[in-house]
Order: structure tokens, then C-alpha cells, then sequence
């Protein structure tokens, strides 16, 4: 593919577009730029899509960055990738800069107060019925290590609410890779 | 020098939340809450809100919206940048090691380890989320949680439960409901 203006001003505009009005997150957003990138532009092959996701969603960080990272590094190298990440980046920013300049006047209304107040109780809703699914499917697995982790994990956080998460992140990291060796030997030796 | 705290916290945020979607709260709230008292929490419930409503990763909202109460739109920058550095990096690396081997049989072994304490770090932050919208700055006792905001809960959560629906409708609903009671019952 030639690394024309117009391939990057397109690569920028189509991030841009997909991060505005993309609603809910990584989740949402990887098949949105698989309908983008691979059926509408033809920028990319369907497998290559799933290798970029599969990387996307294994590495730290919004998955929708990690995504625009590789698409745009891919069609268009270290300046596609810095082009499709300002796309991603620069709906959110704009937004919440907007809202943030006004948060002080806005939060002081007391039906805005109030309409916080009551979807405070939404939100902690919303985040409880995200997190039963995401629990269930811990269960699902019958995977011993991966239920001892999710309650103990769940009892240190609580128990110790000065801790950094990312010590917790760190240990269960370790476990995981300890235990996928630990089986990969056990599956050569068998 | 405030803005290189800035750059540091959302650097960590964005190095350790695996897993996308509310991976990146229990992170900001340690962060930003406990470590540097930069959002009250009732303030970083407002964030979670308005993120809930708005396009864009939640770790992206957080960086523009405290970077801009602390330290203006150059703060706003240095916390995005600092969240999406850790992303350039560690993206580059994988790829690199993905393309070249096909295995990531350590990377695999990490994320299985990393899943359930993501769903245990994400539990964690919103049990002080639903205690800040039951019993307030105060804190969980025994008594008086705030009745309203319990059945709100309460009915919120049935709702999602049976019906799935986009959670921003439930926001939406909530938040006509705050304002009803607030006309009905002032104060």
C-alpha cells in the first residue's frame, strides 16, 4: 500500500470517527475495526485482524489504543501508528476537557446534583452486573488456581485498602505463568 | 513537580490494567483516591458516571478529567500521554514476539492468572462505590444506608440482570429518578 497523504489523513479520520462514537468500550470497538479496516477499506486480511486483536487484548492498556496502535502501525508504520493513536485518543480528550472546565458549575446544580446522586446508585449497579458476569465465567472453568485467586484477591483488597493493586496484578501474574509451565511440563511428560 | 506525579500515576494505570473495559478502575481509583488524593471518591463516582455516558476507555476519560483539575489542558496531555506510553511499548514488544515465535505460552499463563484477580479488583472498587452511594462520605455502618439509593440499586440491578440493556439507559433512568426525588422530597 503506497504511504500517501491520503492514506494517512484516512487512517486518521477513520480512528477518529470510530473512537467518537464507539459507546462501551475495547470490547465494542475491535469489531467495529474489523468492519472498517477489513470489509469497508481493505486495509487488512480477516486473520491478520484476529492476530492484531488477540495481541490488542493481551496487552495492558485500553484495548481500543492497543488496537489503533497496530492497525496504524501496520498500514502506515511509526506514523500511522502515531496518527491512529491521536484518532483514538482525541474524542475522549475533547469531550472531557469540555465536561471537566465545566464540572465545578455543573456538579454546584442541584438537579444535576441530584441526577448524580441517583445514578451513583446506576453505576455501582452497572459495575455489580459486570462484575457477576465476569464471575461466572471465573466459575464456569472449574479451574481450582483461578478461584483461589478471584477470592483471594477479593479478601487482600478489601482487607488491605492501602495496598497498590498493582503488587496484587503482580503475584497473580506470577501464579498464572508458574502454573502454565507447570502444566505444559506435565503435558510433555505424559 | 506535579506534572511528572501525574505522568508516573496514569504510566502505572496504564501499564497494569489488563483486560480493557473497567480493568483500569481499581487502578485509578488506588492511584488517584488513596495514594494521591487527587479525586474524593464521590468525585471519582462522577467520573465513572460521566465516562459511562461518554465515548472512549474509561483510563482515557480519568487521565483528561483529573489532568485538567490539577494541572490544566498541559495536564490533561501528560496524564493521556503517560496512559498510552506503556501501550506503544508493550504492544510493540508483543507483536514483536508474537510474529517472531507464534507462542506466548508465559503471556497465556499471565492473563489466566490475571482474569480472576481483575474480577476481584473490579469487585473491590465498586463495593467502596456502592458504600460511597449508600452511607456517603461516612463510610459502611451497620444502620441507616440511604433507602432510596438501595432500592435504586436494588432495581437498577434486577433490571440488568433480566433485560440487559445498555447500561447508558440505565444511567439515563437513575438519573431522572435522583431528580424526581429531589422535587418530591427537597433535602
Amino acid at each position: 500500500m503506497k504511504r500517501t497523504a491520503a492514506l494517512y489523513w484516512k487512517l486518521f479520520t477513520a480512528t477518529f470517527l470510530l473512537s467518537a462514537f464507539t459507546f462501551g468500550g475495547g470490547y465494542v470497538i475491535v469489531p467495529l475495526m474489523k468492519g472498517r479496516f477489513v470489509d469497508d477499506l481493505g486495509w487488512l486480511e480477516e486473520g491478520e485482524m484476529l492476530d492484531l486483536t488477540a495481541i490488542a487484548q493481551s496487552a495492558p492498556g485500553p484495548i481500543a489504543v492497543n488496537a489503533a496502535i497496530l492497525v496504524g502501525c501496520r498500514v502506515g508504520g511509526v506514523l500511522g501508528a502515531a496518527l491512529s493513536i491521536l484518532g483514538t485518543v482525541l474524542p475522549p480528550f475533547l469531550i472531557l476537557s469540555v465536561i471537566s472546565l465545566c464540572y465545578a458549575a455543573f456538579r454546584s446544580n442541584t438537579i444535576v446534583a441530584a441526577a448524580l446522586k441517583g445514578m451513583e446508585a446506576g453505576v455501582s449497579a452497572v459495575i455489580a452486573s459486570v462484575v457477576v458476569d465476569m464471575a461466572g465465567d471465573v466459575l464456569r472453568k472449574r479451574e481450582w488456581l483461578s478461584t483461589a485467586i478471584m477470592v483471594g484477591a477479593f479478601v487482600v483488597t478489601l482487607r488491605f485498602e492501602e495496598l497498590n493493586v498493582a503488587w496484587i496484578l503482580l503475584v497473580c501474574a506470577l501464579l498464572g505463568i508458574l502454573s502454565a509451565f507447570w502444566k505444559k511440563r506435565k503435558g510433555e511428560n505424559a | 513537580m506535579i506534572y511528572l506525579d501525574l505522568f508516573w500515576s496514569f504510566f502505572q494505570i496504564g501499564l497494569f490494567s489488563f483486560g480493557g473495559g473497567y480493568a483500569a478502575l481499581p487502578l485509578i481509583q488506588t492511584q488517584v483516591v488513596d495514594v494521591h488524593h487527587w479525586l474524593t471518591l464521590s468525585q471519582l463516582t462522577d467520573l465513572v458516571t460521566i465516562s459511562q455516558m461518554t465515548p472512549g476507555p474509561i483510563a482515557i476519560n480519568a487521565a483528561t478529567f483529573v489532568g485538567i483539575q490539577l494541572a490544566g489542558p498541559l495536564g490533561a496531555i501528560v496524564c493521556t500521554l503517560g496512559c498510552v506510553l506503556p501501550s506503544c511499548i508493550v504492544v510493540a514488544l508483543l507483536a514483536w514476539i508474537y510474529f517472531r515465535w507464534r507462542e506466548l505460552t508465559a503471556l497465556r499463563g499471565a492473563l489466566d492468572g490475571l482474569r480472576p484477580a481483575i474480577v476481584a479488583l473490579i469487585a473491590g472498587a465498586g463495593v467502596s462505590l456502592l458504600i460511597h452511594a449508600l452511607w456517603g462520605e461516612g463510610g459502611f455502618q451497620l444502620v441507616s444506608p440511604d433507602i432510596p439509593a438501595l432500592v435504586l440499586f436494588l432495581l437498577a440491578f434486577l433490571v440488568l440482570r433480566k433485560w440487559k440493556p445498555d447500561p447508558v439507559f440505565i444511567m439515563l433512568g437513575c438519573g431522572v429518578v435522583g431528580i424526581v426525588v429531589e422535587l418530591l422530597f427537597p433535602g
